[in-house]
């Protein structure tokens, strides 16, 4: 089964880091992320200390919203081109294939976001020590937020309006992620980290049989 | 080519608030072609699906010996690709070792399949299905969009395919000019 699967990976991989057939690649998030973190200090000033105090928070709400950003493409298009019913007829079931997904969105944005957090944690004045919690937390929270970001794909897929449903979807969803994913920042926060991939954990668990119920209900 | 079967027993077909087919059996063994014939909307593409397994029907069983192999108005392949790239994938999948019919589609292999006229996308759907070495297929609509000649060359082929000891599912409006070929009239059972 792995053997099978894994053209599928190279496939899912490709078209999400590279993108193709209007799906933008690992480089949009990317900006998209790099974006928010140059904004903030525009916004609320360059004051070192509240930019040092807010920054990582900041990090996390520009991480989840650059999760959501390619949520549209990582179904729908799939499903639309006949993919998930081809894949079905050779006997993968859904939940191997959105396992695949999810792992192959994580490599092409959680990865990337985390190459891209120091550049981030310098505009946003962080020093070396919240700078290795964000990292730590991004390695533990990502995983969450591109099983979640997978869930939400599928549910949506074929909808009217699923891209902006989707980002909707995915905003309270994603809420214990950004919670203890920020709040491990705090002073005395390192538990948050523990809390932090345990909801990562649940997350992933759930996610390929909910995501692959909802397209095998798409198909009715 | 191992020995194949496809039996439906006492299908009925639900879409929304209308049932379409009710009380439809039939059975498909190697070497046989059946034609699923009838008017637009009358759910052969509904009966297509339920065969291939993929949509359930609303009462009914259907048993199946060897592999499926489905073309629909849905041709899975990936549109910035390459023909061959994207023909590529699914043998890569099937771990087809045959090479790929041609179907005329030899000059084409370097073309992106967004780029492909529409008979030329049904040829690469049905070299597709051809690739597969899956011994019963299921064609929806296969020869809309073919000229004459592919159409011909299509039924060729389909006919190449039970020789060999396949099956073949047809739903098509078309008439079909196979000669050993079952036609089932949908109409028949439509409730």
């Amino acid at each position: 089964m792995i053997g099978r699967l894994w053209p599928v990976f190279v496939r899912d991989l490709t078209l999400l880091s590279r993108g193709a057939q209007g799906r933008g690649g690992a480089v949009l998030p990317l900006l998209f992320f790099l974006a928010v973190a140059m904004l903030f200090p525009f916004a609320v000033g360059p004051d070192a200390r509240l930019l040092a105090r807010t920054g990582a928070g900041v990090i996390w709400v520009a991480a989840l919203l650059a999760a959501i950003l390619p949520l549209d493409r990582l179904v729908e298009p799939d499903l639309e081109a006949g993919f998930f019913d081809q894949w079905a007829l050779r006997g993968f079931s859904e939940e191997a294939l959105l396992l695949s997904r999810i792992l192959a969105h994580w490599i092409s944005f959680g990865i990337p976001l985390m190459i891209a957090a120091p550049l981030s944690a310098g505009l946003l004045s962080l020093d070396a020590g919240q700078l290795l919690t964000v990292e730590i937390g991004l390695l533990l929270g990502t995983p969450g937020l591109a099983a979640i970001g997978v869930t939400i794909a599928a549910l949506t897929a074929g909808l009217r309006a699923g891209s902006a449903l989707g980002g909707l979807l995915a905003i309270p969803l994603t809420v214990p992620l950004l919670i203890f994913g920020a709040g491990s920042l705090q002073p005395d926060g390192e538990g948050g980290l523990a809390l932090l991939a345990a909801c990562s954990l649940v997350a992933l668990a759930v996610a390929p049989f909910a995501g692959g119920a909802a397209i095998r209900a798409g198909r009715e | 080519m191992q020995d194949c079967r496809l039996v439906a027993n006492d299908i009925a077909c639900r879409r929304g608030d209308r049932i379409l087919i009710r009380g439809l059996s039939l059975t498909v063994e190697s070497g046989q072609i059946v034609h699923l014939a009838g008017p637009n909307g009358i759910g052969k593409s509904s009966l297509i699906r339920i065969l291939a397994g993929l949509l359930r029907p609303y009462a009914g069983t259907i048993e199946r010996i060897g592999a499926l192999a489905l073309t629909d108005e849905r041709l899975a392949l990936d549109g910035h690709q390459t023909l061959e790239n994207a023909l590529g994938f699914w043998r890569k999948i099937d771990r087809a070792s045959g090479s790929v019919a041609d179907f005329g589609l030899a000059d084409l292999l370097d073309v992106p399949v967004r780029f492909l006229s529409t008979g030329q996308r049904k040829r690469a759907a049905l070299a597709r299905i051809a690739a597969s070495e899956a011994p019963i297929w299921l064609l929806d609509e296969p020869l809309n969009g073919l000229d004459q000649h592919w159409s011909c060359m299509a039924q060729v082929a389909i006919n190449a395919h039970c020789n060999a000891g396949g099956a073949v599912i047809i739903a098509s409006h078309q008439p079909l000019s196979i000669e050993r070929v079952q036609t089932l009239q949908i109409l028949d059972y439509a409730a």
